[in-house]
């Protein structure tokens, strides 16, 4: 074979390698690029609800790319540790507030779509029936979330003010504040994190499903 | 004034036997109402008035070059009505573009008939040629209904939609970490009491993507497929999604590949 010959079946090689190279590229796109493409040039500001909603922390980025799995071990536990830490005990040490404000805050599904004028918590109700079952009572209830009829009672809560129940108290009041703490890729609203519920709201919330007076836990 | 106290007193004894029977019972009996309420409601389905003026719509000649939409084509050659509905959204090669049924009747409408797509883009749902979509896409669906959904994959960008229909189902984000498969990721969940389809495959015959547009007794309104989308936005918490917007044309390409052979019932009733 002359040397022109294989210089010439070299540079053949070379660009059959080039342009599978560029085949393969073609046959994959760049999905990440073309997913925020897709949704700037898809959506614009309506009332309060503004287009900088689109971008996602670091829990809803890895919740969405596992689409429906969980995300890897370690990016979990950075996901749940970073919630834990964002989680604010209240100020003044009381977690129970007033059961009936609770519930009507449980059936209030109103709050933070582009119709609804403000932000603010007390424009918010907690969404809470749309997603759990919590009294007795109320038979339109949702099942995305678990049953919360007698939370406070099945855990052995006698009285919430007690040391006892302390350890309850505190995971419940995390979980409302932050649901990603526990469970990476939670489907519940950071109600605490996410300024969507204030913190007399989220007593009145706690007291309903763990005060013993509550119709919840009769 | 008797005949009032005696309805009130009928109305107290129906509340104090509703208030008497066991909750499951009267679980079952609100479940039962509603599906009752269809039921009686599905034997004249106002989606025909739509259907019809939409039929009309499509032959009667309009806009600024005065002409029908005879000559549209709907993924099936010009004029082809019938058994277009089920293979939407598809690629069309005349714009380069995957479309679905809105975005296809928006060139239609401009290239036929002269319309600014943009400026129906922008109209409200339910005014001026907001109007026309809710009647043709009445109509069109209705032309296809009891046939099964078959989305064409064949071509590259049919295939590359499909994934960024995917992607978009699972986006997450707004105040509440929203995405659609909160509601419609799992089996057998609801909101309330209202059933959610699981869209992740095929929900079955006249369900999710099979059942839109659809005429809505609450509100006494028609609802195309993006107008259904839009409000679904709306509840995610998310800001306002684009009429025939990109990310709308791919959880359509998503939801229709996914439910491959369910039954097309549109446009259906709801309530």
């Amino acid at each position: 074979m002359t040397r022109k010959k294989t210089l010439f079946l070299a540079a053949a090689a070379t660009s059959a390698a080039l342009l599978a190279g560029c085949a393969a590229l073609e046959s994959k796109p760049d999905y990440d690029a073309l997913v925020t493409q897709m949704m700037t040039g898809s959506f614009r500001d309506e009332g309060i609800a503004k287009v900088d909603r689109l971008q996602q922390d670091a829990s809803n980025a890895a919740c969405s790319k596992a689409q429906g799995d969980s995300p890897p071990e370690d990016v979990v536990d950075a996901i749940q540790q970073a919630a834990l830490k964002s989680v604010r005990m209240p100020s003044d040490g009381k977690f129970i507030g007033d059961w009936r404000e609770g519930e009507k805050l449980a059936q209030n599904g109103r709050g933070m779509t582009w119709t609804d004028k403000s932000a603010a918590p007390a424009a918010n109700g907690g969404n809470c029936y749309n997603c759990h079952q919590i009294t007795k009572a109320e038979i339109s209830y949702g099942t995305i979330g678990p049953s919360l009829y007698q939370y406070g009672k099945n855990r052995g809560v006698t009285d919430a003010e007690s040391p006892a129940a302390k350890p309850i108290i505190e995971y419940t009041w995390t979980k409302m504040w932050n649901a990603k703490a526990y469970n990476a890729c939670s489907g519940m609203p950071r109600f605490g994190h996410a300024g969507l519920l204030d913190e007399k709201q989220l007593k009145d919330l706690m007291a309903l499903i763990l005060d013993p007076k509550s119709p919840v836990n009769q | 004034m008797r005949s009032t106290r005696t309805a009130l007193s009928a109305s107290y004894l129906l509340a104090a036997c509703a208030a008497t029977a066991p909750a499951m019972a009267q679980q079952k009996s609100a479940a039962d109402g509603i599906a009752e309420y269809r039921a009686m409601l599905a034997d004249g389905n106002p989606a025909e008035l739509f259907e019809a003026k939409g039929e009309d719509l499509w032959k009667t000649k309009r806009g600024p070059k005065n002409a029908s939409l005879e000559r549209c084509d709907l993924g099936k050659g010009p004029g082809v009505v019938k058994g277009a509905f089920v293979e939407l959204p598809r690629y069309f090669g005349d714009t380069g573009r995957v479309q679905d049924l809105e975005s296809r009747l928006l060139t239609c409408m401009e290239r036929l008939q002269g319309f600014d797509p943009l400026s129906i883009a922008k109209t409200p749902f339910g005014q001026g040629e907001q109007l026309t979509m809710e009647g043709l896409t009445a109509w069109i669906s209705a032309e296809s209904r009891g046939l099964k959904f078959n989305l064409p994959q064949a071509h590259a960008d049919e295939r590359k939609t499909y994934e960024l229909g995917k992607r978009a189902f699972f986006y997450r984000g707004g105040p509440y970490d929203f995405s659609c498969a909160s509601c419609h990721g799992q089996p057998d969940k609801r909101i309330r009491l209202q059933d959610l389809p699981e869209l992740t495959k095929n929900p079955g015959n006249g369900i999710g993507f099979a059942a839109w547009p659809a005429y809505r007794v609450s509100s006494g309104e028609m609802w195309s497929m993006q107008r259904r989308l839009n409000d679904c936005f709306r509840q995610q918490r998310f800001p306002y999604p684009g009429y025939a917007s990109d990310v709308t044309i791919a959880l359509g390409v998503y939801m229709g590949v996914n439910a491959k052979d369910a039954e097309s019932v549109a446009p259906a009733l709801k309530r």
